[in-house]
């Protein structure tokens, strides 16, 4: 097996990080038990101290076979010029006179790492020589700033790669939809804002997903109770509103923030999105569809067209078509969502119908 | 002529006998590798299990190698699940393990379960698997409904405790708790807290009268205040109690009877519940209050006047969860009052507010890490902080072994200065020697993950969250921090560089999260295909992973050590990335 040791040198010692990175780990597990040696008899490790030892046999029996070709894959970034400076190969090197190595070899002393003012140099110089151009410049793409932004998004990453380090932008909000289907359901403008935000301001606050990290039961909560303080004064709560949403056939369920949406329109082509990969299974992943994503306005035919309809629970428990009521009404009672077929959806109709003119 | 010890010679049950006396996982572990004969005497004699993934290894291999275990605790989802950065569907399913048990451990009496998928016919396999079932704990747990606790109730004669903490429970019908048959009357602990809908609570009032070993009682909303005092009259013996919904019309007779019941329960230790709280019947527990050691106020929308006047009667407070109404001016009260305080939460009101409602800052912080010489576990969510402030909080309290700081807007700096916060959590981790978890926020260099990866050597768990400039930071907390087991990370510039330069480490952790960072497809496939003892998992709900360039990075990555191999039960957003699944991918 081959040992555990990635994009590693040709070089001898003392170029291999992992390998350092694993005996420095180790080493001071076994410095506290000089005498005891840790054996796993039965060959089964559980999760606690055993593994150590494993993982000390493994590393000892590879020191002395690290010839490594670099024949390891190139994790370059497509675009990126100069093949022979292989940035694993430079990373680990410390025989290459030209090229610092990114990370310390060894501390300069057994217990702690000196936070010298020179080896915080050699930090600063190798970020530099990376930067250059091999990969995205992450200090240029993500710089410190105070400003509040959407933070790093796979799709901004997406727009950039292969180019060389632009200048910042803000992740566009827009772009990102389009590379994440999901992203309507993460990011977004809080087109509600705040609670404080209640005139036309220009500071809309983007919420992030899972961000401040409180536990939905908590938000819940919160929600529920501003939302009893509110209710005098007709505020909307801030807050998400997290609903399950199942569909026929589908083997697990989704869950949807209904405050991420100000329509059914945004509602409706999220959930599209969102559980478009169920559709492709049932479309035959093998055909024409196998190496592209389904297009949005397939989806759309898919969902439209017969199949499937959009209903949910309100809290009386009665089950409804999405749509009938006004959006706000509708966020209020929306317990949870169905997609179902439309054969099953038939009955919903009427007494959708019934209802309204009920509460009216 | 000395004769020598033989330890085979050992009496077998002497030293089953001597083992008993060992409860600690880690030190059990020890045992078993002494020797073939202690591991084969201690195997059988263990009666607790651990699985803190459980993933790590499959229930067949745990009931081989342990035939005899009374207790099992597990834990499925990684910790960012409970910020729904885990889309649904992911796993953490227990059936299987309930399902293997049943046969392998009829014997079973507990079971505590964390972020795990519970179905209701899993509730009903326990209930009638285990004759002698004693303990459930639902941590945080979704898939069941109110039809699965009812099996529990009904079927489980020996019930003690059925704690549902904040797990989601799907509300069919009020009744499940008459399923409590007239003849259980062992019931210790009782938490039904999360459960939306209202219980019978005729069948609530006869359960609690006929326990009369019942000492935690955790209500839900649901239930109202006026009928709080007729329960506490029927189980004076309480040591913890969470109220319902706090709020009632306000009657004096009322509020006098309520304190009367109160005053009649002199066990009480903690409290917790208190929605929607009307602070005039606050008054009501002011009897209490300086038995209190716990109290949680996180759901009470209650100012700081009222807050202040709570928390001076409560001299032997060690533990205080608390909305942001506090302000600063009651964390300075808390710090003059509370001299035995160890842990503190502030968690925010508003916390998807732009502005600030509430005159929370470090100020308040500073002062109970300067009155309380015990403080030593913190989880604080505010809008400004600055070096200075941690600095201080450090120097003051090298004893802090959980330090989780949340600055609401992601990235933001030291007020005062307008640099990053490296040095601040740089001077927590260096003075703060025994920290175990570590949260960063604000703005932070790779200089902070420089500080940790030199002082944090105790540090086992740390959550990352836009902070980092480049692979350097991982780098360094990756090859630093000896003890680390979980390290949960978003939204950070760390890519394939470091998670590749130290892929042995990760065989010494529990787990790994990277979401939302730059670490590519390939990287992954890489990992996955060295490292066999690591379930390297790419979560991506875009579509089929070969459907975009290799080098882009993936939107989450979960690795976590395993002996047991891939997982059977992955949904399509989820791939291993082992060899096997390498060519299903291609």
């Amino acid at each position: 097996m081959s040992p555990p040791l990635l994009g590693v040198g040709e070089e001898g010692p003392p170029n291999n990080i992992s390998l350092l990175a694993s005996s420095s780990s180790i080493d001071s597990v076994c410095q506290n038990n000089p005498e005891l040696k840790e054996r796993n008899y039965m060959g089964l490790s559980d999760c606690s101290s055993e593994d150590s030892s494993v993982v000390t046999n493994v590393s000892n029996e590879n020191k002395t076979s690290l010839n490594l070709k670099a024949t390891e894959l190139r994790l370059g970034l497509p675009g990126s010029q100069s093949p022979e400076r292989n940035p694993d190969i430079c990373l680990l090197s410390s025989a290459k006179l030209d090229e610092k190595p990114l990370f310390p070899l060894h501390p300069t002393n057994d217990s702690h790492y000196q936070l010298q003012k020179n080896n915080k140099r050699v930090f600063s110089d190798a970020m530099d020589g990376f930067s250059e151009g091999k990969y995205l410049s992450n200090s240029e793409l993500l710089s410190p700033r105070p400003a509040p932004n959407l933070g790093l998004k796979s799709g901004s990453v997406l727009e950039n790669l292969g180019a060389q380090p632009a200048k910042t932008k803000e992740p566009a909000t827009q772009k990102a939809t389009q590379e994440r289907p999901h992203a309507a359901n993460e990011t977004r403008s809080n087109q509600n804002g705040s609670a404080n935000n209640t005139s036309s301001a220009p500071a809309t606050k983007a919420q992030v997903v899972g961000w401040p990290p409180i536990r939905s039961f908590r938000k819940n909560s919160l929600a529920t109770t501003s939302k009893n303080n509110d209710e005098v004064d007709g505020k909307a709560a801030p807050g998400a509103l997290f609903v399950k949403v199942s569909m026929d056939g589908a083997p697990y369920l989704r869950k949807v923030d209904l405050k991420n949406y100000s329509k059914y329109q945004e509602l409706s082509s999220a959930l599209e999105k969102m559980f478009s990969c169920f559709t492709i299974g049932q479309y035959g992943s093998h055909g024409g569809l196998g190496r592209e994503i389904l297009s949005e306005s397939k989806l759309k035919d898919l969902l439209h067209g017969s199949e499937f309809v959009l209903t949910y629970e309100d809290k009386d428990g009665d089950w409804m078509l999405v749509g009938d009521v006004p959006w706000e009404m509708f966020i209020d009672t929306c317990k949870r969502m169905r997609i179902m077929k439309s054969s099953d959806a038939i009955g919903l109709a009427p007494r959708a119908m019934e209802k309204c003119k009920n509460r009216n | 002529m000395l004769k020598r010890m033989s330890y085979s010679s050992f009496p077998e049950d002497v030293l089953e006998h001597v083992f008993s006396f060992v409860q600690s996982d880690k030190d059990r572990n020890a045992i078993s590798l002494v020797c073939k004969s202690w591991f084969e005497i201690e195997r059988w004699c263990r009666r607790r299990i651990f699985v803190g993934n459980c993933y790590a290894v499959s229930p067949r291999m745990v009931i081989r190698r342990f035939p005899d275990v009374r207790s099992v605790e597990l834990k499925g989802k990684p910790h960012f699940a409970d910020f729904n950065l885990v889309p649904e569907g992911w796993g953490g399913h227990v059936y299987p393990w309930i399902y293997a048990m049943a046969t392998g451990y009829p014997c079973l009496e507990e079971i505590r379960l964390k972020r795990m998928v519970v179905t209701d016919e899993t509730l009903e396999l326990i209930a009638k698997s285990f004759k002698n079932f004693k303990v459930l704990v639902l941590s945080s747990c979704e898939g069941f409904s109110t039809h699965g606790l009812a099996a529990i109730a009904a079927n489980c004669r020996n019930l003690r405790e059925l704690d549902l903490r904040e797990s989601e429970v799907e509300d069919l019908s009020g009744n499940w708790l008459s399923h409590f048959p007239d003849t259980c009357t062992s019931l210790v602990a009782l938490n039904i807290a999360c459960v939306g809908s209202e219980v019978s609570f005729s069948a609530l009032e006869r359960l609690v009268g006929r326990s009369p070993c019942l000492r935690t009682l955790r209500l839900n909303r649901a239930v109202p205040l006026d009928k709080l005092a007729n329960l506490l009259r029927r189980a004076p013996q309480l040591t913890e109690l969470g109220t319902g919904a706090y709020s009632s019309d306000l009657r004096p007779e009322a509020l006098s009877n309520l304190a009367g019941a109160f005053s009649g329960c002199k066990e009480l230790k903690g409290m917790s519940g208190f929605w929607d709280v009307v602070p005039a019947y606050l008054p009501a527990i002011y009897p209490v209050c300086s038995g209190l050691t716990s109290l949680n106020l996180s759901y009470a929308s209650i100012q700081s006047p009222d807050l202040i006047k709570l928390v001076s009667q409560c001299q032997n407070l060690q533990r205080l969860w608390v909305l942001d109404y506090i302000e600063d001016s009651g964390l300075e009260a808390l710090a003059a009052s509370c001299k035995d305080l160890q842990e503190l939460r502030v968690f925010p009101s508003e916390p998807f507010g732009v502005e600030p409602n509430v005159s929370l800052t470090e100020q308040g912080l500073v002062c109970v890490s300067e009155g309380c010489p015990k403080l030593e576990s913190v989880l604080y969510f505010c809008r400004r902080f600055s070096n200075d402030a941690l600095v201080t909080i450090a120097r003051n309290r090298p004893n802090m072994t959980r330090f989780r700081l949340c600055i609401i807007e992601p990235r933001t700096p030291d007020y005062l200065t307008h640099q990053p916060l490296d040095t601040g959590f740089g001077a927590i981790v260096e003075n703060c020697k025994y920290l175990r978890r570590l949260s960063l926020s604000g703005l932070l260099t790779d200089l902070v993950f420089e500080y940790i990866g030199t002082y944090a050597k105790k540090l086992e768990m740390l959550s990352v969250a836009f902070a980092g400039e480049s692979d350097l930071g991982l780098h360094h907390v990756l090859s630093g921090c000896e003890g680390l087991r979980k390290l949960e990370i978003r939204d950070c510039p760390f890519g394939d560089k470091a998670l590749l330069a130290n892929a042995a480490k990760l065989e010494t952790m529990r787990s790994l999260w990277m979401s939302s960072c730059l670490v590519s497809l390939e990287a992954c496939k890489l990992l996955g295909q060295k490292m066999p003892r690591l379930n390297v998992e790419v979560i991506d709900e875009r579509g089929p992973l070969d459907s975009r360039p290799k080098s882009f990075p993936v939107e989450k990555l979960y690795i976590y050590r395993s002996v047991a191999g891939p997982r059977f039960d992955m949904p399509g957003f989820v791939w291993n990335m082992d060899e096997d699944s390498a060519l299903r991918l291609s």
